[in-house]
């Protein structure tokens, strides 16, 4: 193994990137558009969600308390309907994400304590939506006629449609970071190698002296780096606009990321042995990258998910890299006390490398 | 123990698949002469190429290079080999000075002479100014010469070079040879695969493959000498009236048409061809002069490449 050979290719792999900008601009444009993207998801502050009205009681103060609720401007009433039946068919259709249920004894209610004074339906199919819903329901409305509400009382009761589980917006950040990272890194490596083969580079460099493994490190290098970029880059912008805290250390968090980081770029390397076109490297990177989004507890709690989808779960880093990351920056974790996780990513590291060095050849046949 | 072959292949065979794209081959390969591979394309001069520097593993035979078994020790004989593939496969968004540093980095060239190295082939190759440009926006032939001075940066002392300038004009090409013939004269020994006869011509020796056997060799005039054909050469007013006549002939192995002149092929097994071409002819009434011709390489290629007397082109 020769230090100068590796070096060489890192060098020429850092001159080829510096003049793709498609690539340069990925490192860079794709964790921004992504967290851009899915920061408006996990933005809470939402307003003007099309909501329709049952004004069953149809009173002075249930209009007033109407015209209020549409002063807040988190809703827009676009639609006064007759029946909660007909909310729901709204609500089913799309046409409407709250539907604000009004009951004839509205006026009663609200001098009970006990009781709810109206329902909102919500579309719970959105969790965003759901946050708001949580908001309505603890927003004071001073409504005149009425005796002033104390802080506890609640005039809303919320009824999530569809998807009783409500999840804290600020999982996604964590998540986003294993997502883009799997992206980034398995396409790069992945087409970096094969990107080779299809310009007819791989069969001069197979004809020197460098060795395979001299090659794949050589190929590595510059990605880590530019995986430590994005992720520096994910925290920057996950902490001036989302306000995402890291609550533990940014040590642990780098060195976690350091082994995930090490496990995609194995698997990008594994995945260039496999694939002889550079579309068929990117089908290949999909195919990891949709159950590292569904089934990595990103997108749905891993509790949830049935057994057999837990299983390919677990196969995948990013699940570990998950599970590290949100302890590690919402619950205040150690990478210590995530052993088992960190321990699976250096696992898949080395496997997935061996793999890959057995698999490239300096052969042609 | 240097043997007087740089190459020598026995019994060199590779199948892919059910296709036997080298069928059996018998290679040697003096030092320090050109040698080329003339063949039609899909003839197994590239499979051949990829067997002796190891990239491909032969499904029988072997072949020793440089005094190297391959495909062995294939990784002792890449530091001695320059290897130009038939397709440019340098880097294109590398500049030029950068892919000769590349590759001096790559064959660990002393650091101490690498940009003096470098500087020469630059001149040496006519490069200098393209030296800053991106070697993807080049011109073929100036592809080839980066390609080239690629190849012999570190100083190899066996270059194997697959079909080097079927992307370039003909100016480029004597230029490329010219170089080839100096890289020959300090020691360096080539192969060279081709399909065009120019080329071949100027080889010291050359094999003939087709369907990946090797069908003849040797040197450009021993070939000629021995193609076993009687050349007579047609010339007609009407050539196409006096090929058809000439067709009927069964003992014709070939006719090829140049201009107005027919060149004819019958084997030396049959007397007087000359007589016999012109009778046919006379008995058609066709208008033509008729003159007994000495073999080029094109005979050669067409004589051992076609089907026995019977099966005219």
């Amino acid at each position: 193994m020769s230090i100068s050979r590796i070096m060489a290719i890192v060098k020429k792999e850092v001159r080829q990137l510096r003049r793709d900008r498609l690539t340069f601009g990925m490192v860079v444009g794709l964790p921004v558009i992504q967290m851009l993207l899915f920061g408006y998801a996990i933005n809470t502050d939402v307003r003007h969600l099309r909501t329709a009205v049952t004004d069953q009681a149809g009173t002075h103060l249930s209009q007033q308390f109407v015209a209020e609720l549409g002063q807040t401007q988190v809703v827009d009433i676009i639609e006064f309907v007759e029946t909660a039946e007909q909310l729901e068919d709204r609500l089913r259709r799309g046409k409407i994400s709250i539907g604000v249920l009004i009951p004839a004894d509205f006026d009663r209610r609200v001098s009970d304590q006990l009781r709810a004074a109206a329902q909102l339906l919500v579309d719970g199919s959105d969790p965003t939506i759901l946050g708001v819903a949580n908001q309505l329901r603890t927003m004071p409305f001073r409504l005149d006629s009425a005796r002033p509400l104390t802080e506890q009382q609640q005039i809303f009761e919320v009824r999530p449609y569809y998807n009783p589980e409500r999840r804290t917006p600020v999982n996604i950040i964590p998540g986003l970071m294993g997502v883009i990272l799997t992206m980034t890194m398995i396409l790069f490596t992945s087409v970096a190698i094969v990107r080779e083969r299809e310009r007819g580079n791989l069969e001069l460099l197979i004809n020197t002296p460098l060795s395979s493994t001299e090659l794949m490190v050589g190929k590595v290098i510059p990605y880590i780096v530019i995986g430590m970029l994005q992720l520096a880059l994910i925290l920057a912008v996950g902490r001036l606009l989302f306000d995402v805290p890291v609550r533990g250390s940014v040590a642990d968090l780098y060195l976690a990321a350091s082994a995930f980081i090490a496990a995609n770029l194995a698997l990008g390397l594994l995945i260039s042995t496999a694939a002889k076109t550079q579309f068929q490297a990117m089908q290949m990177m999909v195919f990891i990258l949709l159950p590292s989004i569904l089934l990595s507890g990103f997108m749905f709690p891993f509790d949830g998910m049935p057994k057999f989808a837990q299983y390919i779960g677990e196969a995948l880093p990013n699940t570990h890299f998950i599970r590290l990351t949100r302890g590690i920056m919402l619950r205040d974790a150690s990478l210590a006390e995530l052993t088992s996780d960190l321990l699976y990513l250096l696992g898949f590291t080395v496997v997935a490398m061996g793999i890959a060095a057995m698999r490239f050849t300096k052969r042609l046949d | 123990m240097n043997s007087e072959f740089a190459i020598e292949a026995r019994g060199l065979s590779k199948d892919f698949g059910k296709l036997r794209a080298v069928n059996s081959l018998d290679l040697k390969v003096p030092r320090g002469q050109i040698y080329g591979f003339l063949g039609p394309n899909g003839s197994g001069k590239s499979t051949t190429i990829r067997l002796l520097c190891g990239l491909l593993t032969p499904t029988e035979g072997s072949a020793t290079v440089l005094d190297i078994e391959v495909p062995g020790n294939a990784e002792d004989l890449k530091p001695k080999i320059g290897y130009m593939t038939q397709r440019f496969s340098l880097f294109g968004d590398l500049t030029v000075f950068e892919n000769l540093l590349f590759i001096a980095e790559i064959y660990s060239y002393p650091v101490s002479g690498r940009s003096a190295r470098v500087d020469e082939l630059l001149e040496r190759y006519d490069l200098i100014s393209q030296r800053n440009q991106l070697a993807g926006t080049m011109s073929g032939g100036q592809r080839q010469k980066l390609a080239l001075a690629c190849a012999v940066l570190h100083h190899p002392d066996l270059l194997l070079l697959d079909e080097p300038t079927s992307a370039v004009d003909p100016q480029s090409r004597r230029d490329f040879w010219e170089n080839l013939f100096r890289l020959a004269g300090s020691g360096t020994t080539i192969l060279v695969s081709t399909h065009y006869m120019d080329e071949a011509e100027r080889c010291h020796r050359l094999a003939i493959l087709d369907h990946g056997a090797k069908v003849a060799d040797g040197t450009p005039q021993e070939l000629q000498d021995a193609t076993g054909m009687h050349i007579v050469e047609v010339v007609a007013e009407d050539p196409y009236a006096a090929q058809a006549a000439i067709h009927e002939l069964t003992e014709v192995a070939s006719i090829t048409q140049l201009g107005i002149r027919l060149r004819v092929l019958i084997p030396d097994t049959h007397e007087r061809p000359r007589e016999t071409v012109e009778r046919v002819l006379a008995a058609r009434n066709i208008a033509a002069t008729t003159r007994m011709t000495s073999a080029t390489l094109e005979d050669v290629f067409v004589a051992v490449t076609s089907k026995p007397p019977g099966g005219a082109v």
